[in-house]
């Protein structure tokens, strides 16, 4: 009898790869539900939030915009971040919902080393937020949220960098946290004040003259850069300085998770340890 | 121990294995072999560690002291080669039950790196095996107990490992399906020489075996056929009893 050695070829790696990413859009097709809320939510925000704060909050001219812009169009890539940031805790939720289940185990007894898998599935997780974001954009456009037609094209890279990051830090979360299975719990610690100390609402001029502490959090927020990098993608200018921090936190974070994820570290073993038996 | 296949590769050879969650020690100095083809039951009621011995055979995390080696192949030095050989069937369910079985597979083929396209044979050869070829298309929530269970020993077969590692798996199922699993099993050993650790706390599922291991409180309390284990107590209950009685530790 043979065994086929897996991780000799490199095609094989791509096929292992493409496998985790097709598995996550199946679940994602799958659950009907997680895919409804992950779209109605950043267009409640859009429809009535925006709305209603679109003669309250005037925004000046600012870059990346050449002009006066209305709220909408202002509060549109904290959106297209918010479906990201959102899609990235789910995605650590179902990781940890994935291990108590065992399909997290049956992912890392692949032969393929615990770090390409683990951020294989960080981008399968990229990839099925990337969709949804496109799918927010398409809808967006009808209230006239309308970038140029290559700021669609631009931004791709801005979510792929964005997505990453938040990803990893979900992944991070996942292997620190035991009861992240409380999404509640999530909500009111990572999500929340990620958001709402961010530029995604107001520009951080605003946040500035309001409050020094809460500008020097949004400054220091990693959610702040997604943000800054996706806007100023959608309207084809670059944002350097967002485009760095955004990847020096990728790094750490994604350090940190295949860190704790390692099985010599016997983290994972002292986080399930008691439960096992 | 049966030490006539001491010469070749074991399937599965653990030697001075010990870990410990922080202060509290899970296993202390485990040795055990399986031959290729060979049955083995690891016996022991709950909390006797077998949950954590399978935990470190299948790297979910590392030991840090003593060697599991799956065909020579030391899983700290060399993973890739001893994981490739490896199928594991977990104590918990882990379909994805909004996937449909032949997806399950695919998923499975992919994680060990074989593409769709050369793993649709083997897919459809192991659903048949199953006895599941006319449902691939159902999603796996469709199937019932003895029906997943079967289904995820066909999947933990797909990438035909040399040795097979059950943990518990037949909890949840009725007699009927109890009895089909492990006649399934007793023929990957027969026909396709895959050497197996089955991981149970019945004894009835022990009698089967080749070979028996009782694990009690984290030691090897008995590694012998169930023959000569039962010997001295009478039955191989009887025996179970007195070995894993707690003031014996």
């Amino acid at each position: 009898m043979t065994t086929r050695l897996a991780t000799a070829s490199r095609a094989a790696w791509l096929t292992c790869l493409a496998g985790i990413i097709r598995r996550e859009g199946l679940r994602w097709l799958g659950q009907r539900g997680r895919f409804l809320s992950a779209l109605v939510r950043p267009l409640l925000w859009l429809v009535v939030f925006a709305a209603g704060f679109h003669f309250v909050l005037g925004v000046s001219i600012i870059p990346p915009y050449r002009t006066y812009i209305p709220y909408e169009v202002y509060i549109a890539p904290g959106l297209i971040g918010m479906v990201q940031l959102f899609a990235s805790m789910q995605s650590a939720l179902s990781m940890v919902y994935d291990r108590e289940m065992g399909s997290m185990r049956l992912l890392l007894v692949s032969p393929f080393p615990r770090w390409f898998l683990l951020t294989g599935k960080l981008f399968a997780g990229v990839a099925v937020s990337i969709v949804q974001v496109y799918i927010f954009l398409a809808i967006a456009w009808f209230w006239d949220i309308r970038p140029p037609a290559i700021g669609y094209l631009c931004v791709l890279p801005a979510l792929i960098l964005a997505g990453l990051m938040l990803g990893a830090l979900g992944l991070l979360l996942s292997s620190l946290i035991r009861q992240l299975e409380n999404f509640a719990g999530v909500m009111n610690f990572v999500i929340f004040p990620m958001f709402f100390t961010s530029s995604a609402l107001y520009p951080l001029w605003r946040m500035q003259e309001a409050s020094l502490t809460l500008w020097r959090a949004a400054e220091a927020n990693p959610f702040t850069h997604a943000v800054e990098l996706i806007r100023f993608a959608l309207y084809v200018r670059i944002a350097p300085l967002s485009a760095l921090v955004v990847c020096a936190y990728l790094a750490i974070f994604l350090a940190g998770a295949i860190f704790f994820y390692d099985p010599g570290r016997g983290l994972l073993a002292r986080r399930l340890g008691p439960g096992m038996e | 121990m049966p030490r006539d296949s001491a010469s070749a590769t074991a399937a599965l050879e653990i030697e001075g294995l010990a870990f410990a969650f922080g202060k509290r020690q899970v296993l202390r100095d485990i040795a055990l072999r399986v031959a290729p083809g060979e049955l083995c039951v690891l016996l022991g009621p709950n909390g006797a560690g077998k949950t954590t011995l399978f935990a470190l055979a299948t790297r979910l995390y590392a030991a840090r002291q003593g060697r599991i080696a799956v065909f020579g192949h030391d899983l700290a030095t060399e993973p890739r080669e001893a994981l490739a050989q490896l199928g594991v069937v977990f104590q918990q369910p882990t379909l994805d039950l909004d996937l449909t079985l032949a997806q399950n597979l695919a998923y499975h083929a992919a994680l060990h790196g074989v593409a769709p396209r050369d793993a649709a044979p083997d897919i459809e050869a192991a659903l048949r095996r199953a006895g599941l070829a006319d449902r691939k298309r159902e999603r796996a929530r469709a199937l019932s107990g003895g029906q997943r269970r079967r289904l995820e020993l066909a999947r933990a077969l797909l990438h035909r490992p040399a040795l097979l590692l059950l943990d518990e798996p037949t909890v949840g199922l009725d007699i009927d399906s109890r009895a089909t699993l492990l006649a399934d099993v007793q023929a990957l050993c027969r026909e396709r020489g895959v050497g197996v650790l089955w991981a149970t706390h019945l004894i009835d599922e022990a009698e089967a075996a080749a070979r028996i291991i009782v694990l009690h409180e984290g030691r090897i309390r008995a590694d012998s056929t169930p023959q000569q284990i039962a010997a001295p107590a009478g039955s191989l209950a009887a025996a179970f009893a007195q070995l894993t009685r707690r003031a014996a530790a």
